[in-house]
């Protein structure tokens, strides 16, 4: 179970993540998009849910990644991610409820460079009873 | 610039021109290793069936990127989507050596300054698999 303190706290990402055009022109391939400038709305789930999980997999924050179900997704994109990119990634426990013996956790991550959110992502999770 | 092909115009309740993607396992193989998301349940049938799934499921951010490139397509690119949401309500089963129908559509659900928001809707085999999936575009 989720350890009820760590709902509302923010969780900094140790390491920056600098994004590669080959793996943008990988992921465009993949939904045949040939324009490959700026990320597809949705590349940026490959950084921020591996952030997040490694962020987030402290035990005392009590999340079991193990046993997780993707509910929902929404993005927030202020700004494009283009290759050479470089990111921290913080990742904060947003909500969180229990119903039928399942927890539901939403994480909000956000992608920064400097001191400017470029994109922020919002991952409902569910961690089956 | 926003392509208006499909919407006669850019008002609210104007419907864009549905498009159907095909998706089968070679697709699955390849987001799984684009994303890095390479979870079994998209992959190994024996797997899918003993976690009590009916079959492969497509991952629900393969089917989310698709719809996205729909989205992008009709908005000019991939520089023009500020918002983009949905919730996972059903599967994309994909059996083996079978290729399944994601077929979106959309409706102009709001028009702002500069902005423009789309209802969208996804299928597949007839079936309903995003919930609630909107995405806010520049104009």
């Amino acid at each position: 179970m989720l350890n009820p303190d760590s709902v509302g706290r923010t969780f900094e990402g140790a390491n920056s993540i600098t994004v590669t055009q080959s793996e943008i022109d990988a992921f465009c391939a993949v939904i045949g998009e040939t324009n490959t400038t700026v990320a597809p709305p949705t590349f940026s789930i490959r950084i921020s849910l591996e952030q997040s999980q490694s962020i987030l997999s402290d035990p005392s924050i009590g999340l079991d990644w193990t046993r997780l179900v993707h509910g929902d997704q929404k993005f927030e994109i202020f700004s494009p991610i283009k290759g050479g990119d470089t990111f921290t990634c913080s990742s904060t426990i947003e909500s969180y409820r229990v119903a039928a013996g399942n927890e539901i956790v939403t994480v909000r991550s956000d992608l920064k460079s400097g001191s400017e959110v470029a994109l922020s992502s919002w991952s409902t999770l569910v961690v089956r009873a | 610039m926003v392509n208006s092909g499909g919407a006669r115009m850019i008002e609210v309740g104007a419907a864009l021109a549905s498009h159907t993607f095909t998706i089968n396992r070679g697709l699955l193989k390849a987001y799984a290793d684009a994303s890095g998301d390479q979870n079994p349940i998209h992959q190994n049938e024996e797997f899918a069936l003993s976690v009590g799934l009916p079959n492969v499921i497509a991952h629900g951010m393969l089917t989310m990127a698709l719809v996205g490139k729909f989205v992008t397509d009709w908005a000019g690119g991939s520089s023009h989507v500020t918002h983009f949401g949905a919730r996972f309500i059903k599967p994309v089963i994909v059996p083996a050596n079978t290729d399944v129908d994601l077929t979106v559509s959309a409706v102009i659900s709001a028009v702002e300054d500069g902005t423009l928001t789309l209802d969208l809707t996804a299928t597949s085999a007839g079936v309903k698999v995003l919930g609630m999936a909107k995405a806010v575009v520049k104009k």
